[in-house]
């Protein structure tokens, strides 16, 4: 039995041409960046190659770009960096209940820090309102962090029209996680009003370990380590050159082919979909499906329990999540659908992420299907 | 015949040296083998930090050693119905619970067999030290080889049902030749220190943890004739024959529980270990489980009242479907109700039931409580 790869909003697998462009690097390439000499210099061809093409998939310059080593990195250098750096202008600080936990737990760092926090709720679609976002925003706004697509539900938020909102609020900062939209969605952070956003590499099929965080010229941001002059002092550290050069290849790739990526999942979820519907099996997907990436849907399965699900997906080859945290290995209740249908609804804990890309083919997306339709019959019945 | 490749067992893992033991005996012996961490308390502490994750951490590397699947599975709602409830109503009723019985009654044997079984599991396993003897389809339980683990105490209301699903890999082991085996394989959990008390508790002070549940309410300390002795801190921390903790000075013999007035909220004493007050011959049992149905209406057997007791001699006299009269053929010390009564045939664990009522020259000790 073949195992089969459901799980891409987790990680992705490299892409076999970000190898070949990353290998040349760990045979050849192993200079300081930072250093005065050729060795050194060749390096630094390579980093400021990746970083160009990394700014210019969002539109944005190459001095906008902090190459950080991934989302979580990122996430917490656009709010704890900006935190700090902007106190005396103000302690308020926006951003959701769904947000990765990246953002969460460091908003919550910060309020332990004495910075105040609010928190958005979601509708039932898992959509965030642009009405309560201005509700929320007052003199002493400095931050609003909202997340670009989320995560376990892969609903898309109204990022437009944030950014068209905060446009007119000077001392705000609008960050965005993008982790999950990047790649399948047009990002131009000059058009869309975004002043930071995260990305990170092993989620469009590049390397682990890097990421970037896009930070407008004008934001002014405190570095949360110490060190040399890379990452114009707001990273430093020396630079994990084959990284940014498998994360570049990746980023080619992503932008050269989004249309294609887009019709191509959502094919994969269409098919996947309409096997469970013709099999009889019960299910209701969790949020507005006209509003979701087309990588992520979030299925919920009355009557089941996500424990067994994904122990008996897996003990049958499919791999999937419930999207939420862990503690010890036993999974906690969605945060993200508790905001959606509050904490007692049972869907917080009979959801499963389903979330595909380059791993899944016609082929296998059907065999998984069938796999999933004869594990839920047994588990509902 | 179908080979072990082709039967899965479900191996219920602690991150104990044990559970992790019992895992890679069944690995040698070729199973399909899936690696189970329940989580059943939430012990998270001020700082967020649960020990509960070093635990699953072990299992995790302990797996990965074995290269076998592993999970979790939650039932921290279950274990707070069926067993933390219990634990608290007993305590309530001065009473002293084995939260390790309905555990495993509840929760181990019962919510996680089902989990196991939804897996597509042919058979659960776990470390305890008792074994499981099939005689063409009928299934007893036997006790432990190495005597001083003997488990089979905590596990006296397992069903034959449930016995003929379950593999206790231990059971013909002792405790020194299990770590051998970790230490050999090399496994991070061969020199982990044993778990000792009630799980939940753990390491903490039982007295601060309890008193987080249930007020404790202050009342004398008084002889059975009325000589007040002092003060207590609450009926539900001390247990029958108990000697520690009572701060009876003077001199002559130390001082022990002999029992419990929960509507006087006192505290009986006694002075000697000896003391004849401490002492009973026979008992009630209810909630009695037979692992194989008793036909005879009365039989003589051996009893334990406490884990980790000698044997002795009793006589069982059926009262009803799940409740006994025990006669003791020697005399006890420290009977106390809420603890587990549990029968043995030789090595063949009949069951057991939980200690009621106490009786001495046929008559219900009330003061023990």
């Amino acid at each position: 039995m073949k195992d089969i790869y459901m799980d891409h909003a987790a990680t992705t697998p490299m892409d076999k041409q970000v190898v070949s462009a990353m290998n040349p690097v760990f045979e050849d390439i192993f200079g300081n960046p930072s250093s005065v000499h050729s060795f050194g210099r060749k390096a630094r061809k390579y980093l400021d190659e990746a970083r160009r093409t990394m700014a210019k998939s969002i539109h944005a310059n190459e001095k906008e770009i902090i190459i950080t080593s991934g989302g979580t990195e990122a996430d917490n250098l656009a709010l704890i960096g900006t935190a700090i750096a902007n106190k005396d202008r103000g302690r308020h600080i926006i951003t959701t209940v769904q947000e990765h936990h990246a953002t969460l737990h460091t908003a919550e760092h910060l309020e332990k820090q004495g910075f105040q926090v609010t928190y958005l709720p979601v509708d039932e679609n898992g959509l965030i309102s642009v009405d309560d976002l201005k509700n929320a925003l007052t003199d002493e706004t400095i931050l609003v962090s909202i997340m670009y697509v989320n995560n376990e539900t892969g609903m898309i938020q109204p990022i437009q029209e944030i950014g068209n909102l905060l446009k007119d609020y000077q001392k705000t900062y609008f960050h965005t996680d993008a982790v999950q939209a990047y790649g399948l969605l047009d990002i131009d952070v000059r058009e869309n009003g975004i002043d930071m956003l995260t990305v990170s590499s092993h989620k469009i099929n590049g390397p682990k370990g890097i990421g970037f965080l896009y930070a407008a010229n004008d934001v002014k941001i405190d570095a949360l380590q110490f060190g040399g002059e890379q990452e114009r002092k707001r990273r430093p550290g020396t630079e994990n050159v084959a990284g940014a050069v498998g994360f570049q290849k990746a980023v080619e790739l992503v932008i050269n082919n989004k249309t294609e990526r887009n019709i191509s999942y959502q094919g994969f979820k269409d098919q996947f979909i309409s096997h469970l519907s013709n099999n009889g099996i019960n299910f209701t997907i969790n949020g507005d499906e006209k509003k979701a990436i087309a990588s992520i849907v979030n299925v919920s399965f009355p009557g089941t329990n996500v424990e067994s699900l994904l122990t008996n997906f897996d003990l049958d080859g499919i791999a999937a999540s419930s999207g939420s945290a862990c503690t010890a290995g036993s999974i906690e209740p969605s945060h993200v659908l508790s905001a959606m249908y509050g904490e007692n609804d049972e869907r917080t804990t009979n959801s499963i992420r389903f979330s595909f890309g380059i791993f899944n083919t016609t082929e296998n997306i059907e065999e998984a299907a069938k796999r999933v339709v004869k594990i839920v019959k047994r588990l509902s019945a | 015949m179908s080979s072990n490749k082709d039967i899965r067992v479900v191996v219920g893992m602690s991150g104990g040296v044990d559970s992790s033991v019992a895992a890679l005996l069944l690995k040698e012996q070729g199973y399909d083998v899936v690696g189970i961490f329940m989580k059943n308390w939430d012990d998270t502490d001020e700082n967020g930090v649960c020990t509960a994750t070093d635990d699953y951490d072990d299992v995790v590397r302990v797996c990965n050693q074995l290269d076998i699947p592993y999970f979790a599975v939650n039932f921290e709602k279950q274990y707070w119905d069926k067993v933390f409830t219990y634990f608290l109503d007993e305590y309530k009723a001065g009473r002293t619970p084995n939260p390790d019985v309905m555990c495993n009654k509840e929760i181990k044997f019962k919510a996680f067999l089902e989990h196991a079984t939804s897996l597509g599991a042919d058979y659960l396993a776990t470390g305890h030290y008792a074994q499981v003897r099939n005689t063409d389809g009928e299934y007893e339980m036997l006790r432990g080889v190495d005597d001083n683990k003997d488990q089979t105490y905590f596990l006296n209301q397992l069903t034959e049902d449930v016995l003929a699903k379950v593999m206790f890999p231990l059971g013909h082991m002792n405790k020194k030749e299990v770590r051998e085996i970790a230490m050999e394989h090399d496994l991070v959990t061969a020199t982990k220190k044993d778990s000792t008390g009630i799980c939940f508790i753990g390491e903490r002070n039982f007295k601060e943890f309890l008193s987080e549940y249930l007020p404790a309410q202050p009342g004398l300390m008084k002889t059975l004739t009325g000589v007040e002795k002092g003060k207590h801190d609450g009926l539900m921390y001390y247990t029958i024959g108990q000697r520690q903790g009572l701060g009876i000075g003077g001199s002559g013999d130390p001082w022990f529980v002999v029992g419990k007035n929960l509507e006087k909220n006192v505290l009986y004493v006694e002075q000697g270990f000896d003391n004849e007050k401490l002492y009973s011959d026979g008992l009630i049992a209810s909630d009695v489980n037979w692992i194989k149905n008793l036909r005879e209406n009365s039989i003589t057997c051996t009893a334990k009242f406490r884990y980790r007791q000698k044997d002795s001699a009793v006589t069982v006299h059926k009262l009803d479907d799940n409740q006994v009269h025990v006669e003791f053929h020697e005399k006890q010390r420290a009977i106390t109700p809420g603890q587990a009564v549990v029968f043995y045939d030789g090595e063949v664990c009949l069951g057991g039931g939980t200690i009621d009522e106490v009786i001495k020259d046929e008559t219900y000790l009330d003061y023990v409580g």
